[in-house]
């Protein structure tokens, strides 16, 4: 359930590889007819001669919902369903095909996932061809966090239909090497760590800065200086649009102070300089090149990824200085589906707090559902390789705090090109960050004139 | 009388069919999507709403003469094609001369040679990824191993137009190499017989024996190359594992083919992403053009 469109980029080998086993698959599913009812679902048991419905789900990456075992159990409990899913690795392939399939009614899924990036897009410009799902029975709008709701719910004037349900989502916190911090005279344990920093970004930068006087040549405070940015923006009421829709990045004090407040980090000297999702990047986590990163909820297992077994308990994670909120995705079911009724059911049972929770303790994907907080499994989480963070209380805070942001169309445009070309001029390049700025206007001004 | 006449029917039309099935596939493949991109590229259409187009004219063209992001693309894919296909038909036809000697266990060289070719991009670009890294790279590690400083493979502008180049250089030269051998072989060896005869070196032999019977070969492959050079994607667009299509943070090596494919899959400009296309296409026709007068000049000049 990753989260920006370029996070997928880094699976590259994976998807080589994966690409090879599905068209070994294929050649052997040839061989039989998988769509046959009776040899095709073991887990559904509909010998009882039932009539079998078939639902599809389209999804991007590893998706998590059928490896945390949430389609065999709605197959149990639902004899005549049976359920199909497709996933396509990267969502910048995933995302234009199911536009397309949308534009022309045809080969959609049952339910479709959309990333968190995508999702004003849809709203804006694919509602009527979407179901509103708030109407559905078992959907409950009080049980999801406000924002996450408002993101998946089209404006009034298109409507106002809730053509999204919020799956999960990615609340942040500040991940930091505990052997670092101890060697820069900083303290180790994650409530004083949080109290170093908390409410105002700009405590961040001066804990990196007493941390670089500190921890001498070569030891970089962050990652990277888009990774503070992305953190910085998703902590922001306003962003990139207002609430009438209109495009206001460029007038918008909290994205150029976030800019320039990110841009300090680089001229500081405090970033490793890497760039998110690129294999030097992994390598920074298992060289120990940096001493923070801001990392939403899913992020944590892919540090454990990287970092491997020699960085078990060197990692923590602290509450970022504001809730911020990076990722998440969404359950749409289009109109054109055969079974759209029946898909509408099983997106609302997929979506509630209970399967959230689950997903949550199985996967990581951070519940969007605020009522799954309360359940043990969130609540009582912690996380063994971050030297037993309570994971869900530290989530589960930020997520709570993060402000209605207006989400426009083209949000993953505009984030895409600050960070892409404008922090990461400032951050690798070395270019002042009036120069990166510019240059990634003017990127954004060709992207979104029509 | 009417059994000579269907002989005459079958022996007159029967090519057409045999050859028919091959044009229906490239009017529904080639022909179709070639018009409708021609098409598409006349109107102002969005990814998010294929259907609705409006009509703008050569809009799409004359803003690309303005467009800085098109030049550059258009200047990068020049460099890069240079960078890659000189260097790369040059070693491939040293190689082919190479294997052209009678070698122990032949097949297996030139096997080895058409390796790097039959290596996906994907995973070939992986690794190029991390030899050129700037922290942990090997490249870099080697550089200084003998006294330079490491350099910043992806964000440096001739830098990384090099590193992209020499994935390509190391995919095709033994596919070139390959053609080479083949026209090689066709050369009758009198003509080596009577040069050596005349005392002329190996390197002689291949200077003015060699090279003057290849040259349509050559040409050929000079051919191909700058079609491929021309429509190179997958290598720049990998080599930036993390921000997919913009060619690095100054665009620095954003081929006409990641132009293309961000104006039309990450921005959903489809209209405009037709336009380059079809320049693509028109520049690829100039080329072409241009190669002809040349060596139609060259043969007339002979």
């Amino acid at each position: 359930m990753r989260v920006r469109a370029r996070a997928r980029v880094r699976r590259t080998l994976a998807t080589t590889v994966a690409a090879a086993g599905t068209a070994a698959l294929l050649l052997a599913g040839c061989a039989q007819d998988p769509a046959s009812p009776d040899q095709g679902a073991p887990a559904a048991g509909a010998s009882g001669g039932a009539a079998q419905t078939t639902l599809t789900v389209g999804v991007f990456g590893a998706f998590g919902l059928q490896e945390a075992g949430l389609y065999d159990a709605y197959m149990a409990q639902n004899p005549g369903i049976r359920i199909e899913q497709t996933s396509i690795e990267r969502n910048e392939n995933y995302y234009p095909q199911l536009l397309t399939h949308l534009g022309t009614g045809s080969g959609l899924a049952d339910i479709q996932a959309v990333e968190v990036n995508n999702i004003a897009e849809i709203t804006a410009t694919q509602a009527d061809k979407l179901l509103d799902l708030a109407k559905v029975p078992g959907v409950d709008k009080a049980a999801y966090l406000p924002w996450k709701w408002a993101q998946g719910t089209a404006s009034a004037a298109k409507g106002g239909a809730t053509v999204g349900l919020g799956t999960d989502i990615g609340p942040q916190g500040i991940c930091y090497r505990k052997d670092l911090f101890e060697a820069a005279g900083l303290p180790t344990d994650r409530t004083a760590v949080g109290a170093l920093w908390a409410g105002d970004w700009n405590k961040y930068l001066e804990a990196g800065r007493t941390y670089k006087a500190k921890a001498g040549e070569g030891k970089a405070f962050v990652d990277s200086a888009s990774g503070v940015m992305a953190a910085v923006t998703g902590s922001s009421a306003q962003r990139f649009y207002d609430d009438q829709g209109k495009v206001v990045y460029k007038t918008n004090p909290a994205v150029r102070g976030a800019f320039d407040l990110a841009a300090s980090f680089a001229t500081d000297g405090l970033s490793a300089k890497l760039q998110q999702f690129t294999p030097a990047w992994d390598q920074g986590f298992s060289n120990g090149s940096f001493a923070t990163v801001s990392c939403p909820a899913w992020m944590l297992g892919y540090i454990q990824d990287k970092a491997g077994p020699a960085g078990k308990d060197k990692w923590d994670v602290a509450q970022a200085p504001k809730p911020s909120n990076w990722g998440g995705s969404f359950l749409v079911v289009p109109k054109a589906g055969k079974h759209a009724e029946e898909a509408a059911k099983l997106a609302a049972w997929l979506t509630a707090p209970a399967q959230q929770a689950k997903l949550f303790e199985k996967r990581g994907s951070f519940p969007s559902a605020s009522a799954a907080y309360k359940l043990a499994t969130v609540s009582g989480a912690q996380h063994a390789y971050f030297g037993g963070a309570p994971i869900g209380e530290i989530f589960a805070k930020a997520a709570e705090g993060v402000p209605v942001a207006a989400v426009g169309p083209k949000d993953l445009v505009i984030a895409q090109n600050l960070a892409d070309i404008g922090m990461l001029q400032v951050d690798q390049k070395g270019r002042s960050p009036q120069e990166g700025w510019e240059a990634a206007v003017k990127a954004i001004d060709n992207a979104l004139d029509q | 009388m009417w059994r000579s006449r269907r002989y005459r029917w079958d022996l007159r039309w029967s090519p057409y069919a045999f050859v028919a099935p091959f044009f229906l596939f490239f009017a529904a493949f080639g022909l179709f999507p070639l018009l409708y991109t021609g098409w598409a590229a006349l109107h102002q259409v969005e990814l998010t709403d294929p259907d609705s187009m409006t009509w703008v004219g050569l809009r799409n063209f004359t803003r690309l003469w303005d467009d800085e992001f098109f030049w550059n693309a258009l200047r990068n894919t020049v460099t890069i094609g240079l960078l890659s296909t000189v260097p790369q038909l040059a070693i491939a036809l040293g190689l082919a001369h190479l294997l052209n000697y009678r070698l122990r266990g032949s097949a297996f060289f030139r096997v080895a040679v058409l390796t790097p070719y039959a290596t996906s991009v994907a995973a070939a670009t992986l690794v190029f990824v991390l030899l050129f890294g700037r922290d942990y790279g090997m490249v870099n590690w080697a550089l200084s191993a003998v006294g330079f400083g490491a350099v910043d493979w992806q964000n440096g502008t001739f830098a990384s137009q090099l590193a992209v180049s020499t994935i390509v250089i190391w995919r095709w030269t033994g596919y070139n190499a390959l053609i080479y051998l083949a026209a090689m072989q066709a050369v009758p060896g009198e003509l080596y017989e009577s040069a050596a005869l005349d005392g002329a070196s190996r390197f002689q032999q291949f200077l003015h024996v060699t090279v003057p019977s290849l040259r349509p070969t050559i040409f050929f492959t000079c051919v191909v190359s700058t079609i491929g050079a021309t429509q190179l994607f997958g290598e720049p667009l990998l080599f930036n594992g993390g921000a997919g299509a913009t060619g690095g943070s100054d665009h620095q090596f954003q081929t006409l083919g990641l132009y293309l494919y961000e104006q039309g899959w990450v921005n959903l400009h489809l209209g405009r992403a037709s336009a380059i296309a079809w320049a693509m296409f028109l520049i690829l026709l100039l080329i072409a053009g241009a190669a002809r007068l040349l060596r139609g000049r060259k043969e007339d000049s002979r």
